[in-house]
């Protein structure tokens, strides 16, 4: 029987039950939410069990909620189970203060460097990751430039009014 | 001299490994990179990789910027085939606003999409000659790169950075020098690649240099994230292309060529059969292309209004055309909210898009899922214990793009 994205989400429900929460299909990929100090189980989960077998890590980024107080960074993995190839996505929010998620290096050697480009740019401090330093910008670097308040432009400009082109 | 003048760093005494740098503007890493070596003579004990030399922060210049002139910050991606990371992303962009693109359109995108690929695997497979010595390979199969980039000047104008299409379709049809060059090309080139294919495939000095280095195991390769040539060389028949069809792929009769070893040897040859397939698939696409008849031969993008730059003298005197000419050109169409994850073969491997919009004017959040970044991390597995000049092999090999790698 092909896996589909209802088999996936019963077998997670009835595991997590309701820790998972967030449950959505956008554009036909399932999509939930983990508590992040379950992200290393929920991935332990997907990547052992016999139906699931997701087995294989497409894509790990961050993204920042400014506005979202208590949970503004996110970590999003993307998984994919190669033999009946379904896609599902999965979220873990943390806090900015202390933002420390749990790394996925230990069943993902993809992880690895992917984790870094998310601590470079957004500051998630990976617990246990063997090497958490800056990847791709300098390392004497002391600011997480993909967070939202640091805008493009410099702010100082007058001449231009931004509100009216694309987002002020 | 007495003792005090010489600083040496703490414990280089003992050391009994000597530190090389391989790069960042070494000949042999062909692109900004650098790979820090410890070696034990000849042999290699560890590698540390540093990137980012050529980091242009284009996923924090996208949020900043409509649609459309997100297409040029991917053309700098894989710039060896910048027309598959443009399609790559209107095609996101499509999935994420539901714009239906016609069948002409998608065939026609087929076309410069396995022409991008040709041309890629091109350099890269001649590349690895090179690295090897053998240089006429490289110098003769140029030819033909060059006539891939002249079809792409007939149909974008542009040849490198390409910035080809629009979201929906082209900015304009395909003119008869652009299908005579396509014509010319199907006829010629296979009888080249052949000729490249009887340079190298085997010959004894090139076989001896590839095989068995810098191999890599399906199991390993997986968990590494690899995903294209590099992964299908370790046996794993994994191709976006027929896993989750796109651009109408699914209309195409074609195979996957695999490897067993992982080795730079399979790694070659995947991407020598891969140019095979692509010829094949191209072959297929002009047929199809050329049974439109009509006025369904002159359709070349999809009726997306809101998001395709209308046509010129349409602006010029109708007002729905000249509004949406305004609103496209300032960026001023809302973009609904969602979040799409979207991907494409590219040459290297699985390109995907993740976008998130908040139903702004501009993404949220755009990440590029770039495969080389992800399967550079493996180099040191690759590498470590065998001889220097095979981790150049193994680095030609896995056809490393500085653009990709630092996005």
């Amino acid at each position: 029987m092909a896996l589909t994205n209802e088999i996936v989400k019963s077998r997670l429900v009835e595991k997590f039950g309701e820790q998972l929460t967030g449950f959505e299909e956008p554009y036909g990929m399932l999509t939930f939410e983990a508590p992040k100090e379950l992200n290393l189980k929920v991935l332990n989960f997907l990547y052992d069990d016999a139906a699931l077998k997701f087995r294989f890590m497409t894509d790990l980024c961050g993204v920042h909620y400014p506005d979202n107080t208590g949970r503004e960074l996110a970590v999003i993995y993307h998984l994919h189970n190669l033999t009946d190839n379904v896609r599902i996505r999965f979220k873990v929010f943390t806090d900015i203060q202390q933002p420390d998620v749990y790394t996925a290096t230990g069943l993902f050697s993809a992880a690895n460097w992917m984790e870094r480009e998310t601590y470079d740019f957004y500051g998630v401090n990976f617990v246990g990751h063997p090497k958490m330093k800056r990847i791709l910008n300098v390392d004497e670097m002391d600011y997480f430039p993909l967070r939202k308040e640091f805008p493009l432009e410099d702010q100082t400009r007058i001449d231009k009014d931004d509100e009216m082109f694309g987002r002020g | 001299m007495s003792e005090q003048h010489i600083k040496l760093p703490e414990g280089s005494i003992e050391k009994t490994t000597t530190t090389l740098n391989l790069g960042p503007t070494h000949p042999a890493t062909h692109g900004v990179m650098q790979n820090v070596l410890e070696m034990d003579g000849e042999r290699i004990v560890s590698t540390e990789q540093t990137i980012g030399y050529i980091h242009r922060a284009f996923e924090k210049i996208a949020e900043r910027r409509p649609l459309y002139q997100i297409t040029t910050l991917t053309d700098r991606l894989n710039y060896c085939s910048s027309p598959l990371n443009n399609m790559g992303w209107h095609l996101t962009c499509e999935k994420l606003l539901g714009v239906k693109t016609p069948k002409r359109v998608d065939y026609l995108r087929v076309i410069i999409m396995e022409l991008s690929r040709i041309s890629d695997h091109l350099v890269c497979n001649s590349i690895v000659g090179v690295d090897a010595g053998a240089y006429t390979g490289f110098l003769y199969v140029m030819q033909y790169r060059e006539l891939i980039y002249e079809i792409y000047e007939e149909v974008c104008g542009a040849r490198l950075t390409t910035n080809m299409g629009r979201i929906g379709g082209f900015e304009r049809n395909f003119n008869d020098i652009a299908f005579q060059k396509i014509e010319k090309f199907l006829k010629e080139y296979p009888r080249v690649l052949k000729e490249f294919e009887n340079l190298f495939q085997r010959n004894r000095i090139f076989m001896d240099r590839t095989i068995g280095t810098g191999a890599i195991s399906a199991d390993r390769a997986l968990n590494y994230g690899f995903t294209g040539p590099n992964l299908r060389a370790a046996g794993v028949d994994y191709d976006v292309r027929v896993h989750t069809p796109y651009s109408s792929y699914e209309d195409f009769d074609f195979n996957i060529p695999v490897g067993t070893t992982g080795d730079s040897y399979d790694r070659w040859l995947v991407r020598e059969k891969e140019m095979w397939e692509s010829l094949r698939i191209i072959e297929q696409a002009y047929q199809k292309v050329q049974e439109f008849k009509g006025t369904e031969a002159d359709v070349f993008h999809a009726d997306a209004p809101e998001y395709y730059l209308p046509e010129k003298a349409d602006v010029y005197t109708k007002m729905e055309a000249l509004i949406y000419h305004f609103k496209i050109v300032m960026g001023e169409t809302e973009i609904p909210a969602g979040e799409v994850y979207h991907s494409i073969e590219a040459s290297n491997g699985e390109l995907g898009f993740y976008l998130i919009s908040d139903g702004g004017r501009t993404p949220y959040r755009l990440h590029f899922r770039r495969p080389c970044f992800i399967y550079y991390q493996a180099f040191e597995e690759l590498t470590k214990g065998g001889m220097l000049s095979d981790a150049i092999m193994t680095m030609s090999s896995l056809n490393l793009i500085a653009g990709e790698l630092d996005a």
